[in-house]
């Protein structure tokens, strides 16, 4: 994801000059080309986030299209109030990329993880939250973010996450996407979890069970349609993500389904259980010590097919 | 003045030796982390951890003990080596860095790891946590000491300013600031990228006693760590000129060794150098 953004945005800059491409210390060797070709586009802030956010929100407000760019903990918390009072109180045209979401920086330890994020930017008003699943996604999200005049996060991961999506794909705001279809239990996902999603769906269908697999890049706006749908149609629904259960996905999809007065055999927030990423190690390993396995997803898809048919 | 015998010197100089070995060897079995501001910090390290700080490796939780904060965190290498070596935890130990279920994690983590006194790596924080401790110390007349190690990039952040204008607001005496001067940040020389230039005068006009050395000679340091203990009323920034990958010439001031680690063959090619 981390490369399709940096693609995305050197192809922006190279369509118009009012975009920039700033970064906080963390610019070297990814950044070369960009700096090499369009060298007056490119800002480092060096390290001092909260600065490079505020200056974003100046930046803007002359007519600057602003991507600011670090690792997606202090992007989004060491610059969270500069984000609320500048970016969205002030409604400026700034877009936040933070890379290394959720625990992608495993090996990093805890201080690197970002299992809030999603959370603290959903309750800024204004804030549009996009969370790509793959490269393609990232780099459409990246260009889409670019047209429409307001804030944005885009929570980016790493490097070398699998495709999901044909080379023409585009993103939309709102708007979430079937990935694969079912009617007996509805897996809804953010970001590259969804691979360990559609494998424990693959695994399912073995035991004749279809689940129904909702990619949901759009958090904030998030698609009440496509949940309310598959409220009505599977009558059961687990989401999955790599961030706290409280605030998160989870919680948006039950905010849609209460508020449209969804009525929902059961419902699983899969993620955190409110506390930080436990473990320490590879990505994979570090998933499956907090519950997030396609393991674990298919052991809570039967627990919930099973006690209540 | 403590007196510091060419004895004492030669000790930490050979501390500081194997430290580097150890953070060349640990870092070539983890295959990831962070190299040249683990070296550049080790003969500093080395002073604090065998002559200045008053530590007891079998009472890691004493009360009374020195307090050691790692504001730059990314240099965790270099302070699980000066732990290891100073016995608070077997050195076979060393070679689980980023390892599976490893206390030894990426960025240092207090929860995991006796002697860890704060869970660093994101870079400002580490001062602002020392200026805590040594607050505390003030208000209980503890005689213990704080001794906070920056990087120089890491001066970028704001709150580092913050920490440094409390911690002169309240006479902290008893807390040592020590900036790692390697000239280098990820993505080049700091003059380069956003310089935090001139560090020692900034130092001087937020209140500080401050002290320019070369951060690679023993003695310079202890006689440095000496002079703050004589300060009183303000807190001591010693500002150590070092070069970046320090020990091993083919790392030494290049700023791609930051966050890179050595193959086997550079592993074996840095300890011939290092001896
Ligand atoms: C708040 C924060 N922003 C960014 C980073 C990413 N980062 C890790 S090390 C580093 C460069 C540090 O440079 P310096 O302080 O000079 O350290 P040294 O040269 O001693 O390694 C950066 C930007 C971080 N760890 N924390
Ligand atoms: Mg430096």
């Amino acid at each position: 994801m981390r490369n399709a953004y940096i693609k995305a945005i050197y192809d922006l800059a190279k369509e118009d000059k009012n975009i920039l491409a700033l970064v906080a210390d963390n610019g070297a060797i990814v950044f070369d080309q960009f700096r090499c070709d369009y060298p007056e586009q490119f800002i480092n802030f060096g390290i001092s986030e909260a600065n490079m956010v505020s200056a974003a929100a100046g930046l803007a407000n002359c007519g600057k299209i602003p991507f600011a760019y670090t690792i997606a903990g202090f992007i989004t918390m060491r610059a969270f109030e500069q984000v609320r009072n500048d970016v969205c109180l002030q409604k400026q045209n700034v877009k936040l990329v933070g890379v290394g979401a959720g625990m992608r920086y495993s090996a990093q330890g805890p201080t690197h993880h970002a299992t809030e994020d999603i959370a603290i930017m959903r309750v800024l008003p204004s804030m549009n939250i996009i969370v790509p699943a793959s490269p393609r996604e990232a780099y459409a999200a990246t260009r889409w973010a670019a047209q429409i005049n307001g804030p944005v996060y885009i929570r980016l991961e790493a490097t070398n996450e699998p495709e999901i999506y044909e080379e023409d794909y585009e993103f939309q705001l709102g708007k979430g996407v079937i990935l694969k279809d079912g009617g007996d239990i509805t897996l809804v996902a953010a970001g590259s979890i969804i691979h360990d999603v559609l494998t424990a769906a693959n695994k399912l269908m073995e035991k004749g069970i279809h689940a129904r697999v909702i990619n949901m890049p759009s958090i904030k706006p998030i698609d009440k349609d496509i949940i309310i749908e598959a409220a009505q149609e599977t009558g059961k629904i687990i989401t999955i993500e790599e961030h706290n259960v409280i605030g998160g996905l989870g919680s948006t999809v039950a905010e849609v389904l209460l508020e449209n007065r969804c009525s929902v055999i059961a419902f699983k927030p899969m993620g955190l259980q409110d506390c930080f990423g436990k473990g320490y190690g590879s990505h994979a390993y570090i998933k499956t010590k907090n519950g997030l396995s396609p393991e674990q997803i298919i052991e809570n898809c039967l627990k919930m097919i099973g006690t209540l048919y | 003045m403590r007196e510091i015998s060419d004895s004492t010197v030669e000790i930490v100089t050979e501390k500081a030796r194997v430290i580097r070995r150890d953070i060349i060897e640990m870092l070539g079995k983890a295959g990831s982390g962070h190299t040249g501001g683990s070296l550049s910090a080790a003969d500093i390290m080395a002073c604090l951890y065998f002559w200045e700080l008053n530590l007891d490796p079998l009472k890691p939780d004493w009360d009374g003990r020195d307090r050691f904060v790692l504001s730059k965190g990314h240099a965790a290498p270099v302070l699980y080596a000066s732990l290891a070596e100073r016995g608070f935890f077997p050195r076979e130990q060393l070679g689980t860095l980023r390892k599976l279920g490893s206390p030894l994690q990426g960025h240092p983590d207090r929860k995991k790891l006796a002697g860890v006194e704060a869970s660093t790596g994101s870079l400002g924080q580490g001062i602002s946590w020392a200026v805590g401790m040594g607050l505390a110390g003030k208000i209980d007349a503890a005689p213990y000491r704080v001794y906070a190690l920056l990087g120089d990039g890491e001066l970028e952040e704001g709150m580092v300013w913050e920490a440094v204008m409390a911690a002169a607001h309240y006479r902290l005496d008893n807390l040592v600031i020590i900036v790692d001067n390697n000239g280098l940040q990820i993505d080049g020389p700091i003059k380069k990228v956003m310089s935090p230039e001139p560090i020692a005068d900034k130092f001087r006009a937020f209140g500080c006693e401050t002290i320019a050395i070369d951060g690679h000679d023993p003695r310079a340091i202890m006689d440095a760590l000496s002079c703050a203990r004589q300060v009183s009323g303000k807190p001591t920034a010693i500002i150590a000129a070092t070069v970046k990958g320090k020990g091993c010439s083919f790392m030494e001031d290049r700023p791609e060794w930051h966050g890179v680690t050595p193959n086997t063959d550079e592993v074996q090619r840095a300890l011939a150098e290092l001896g």
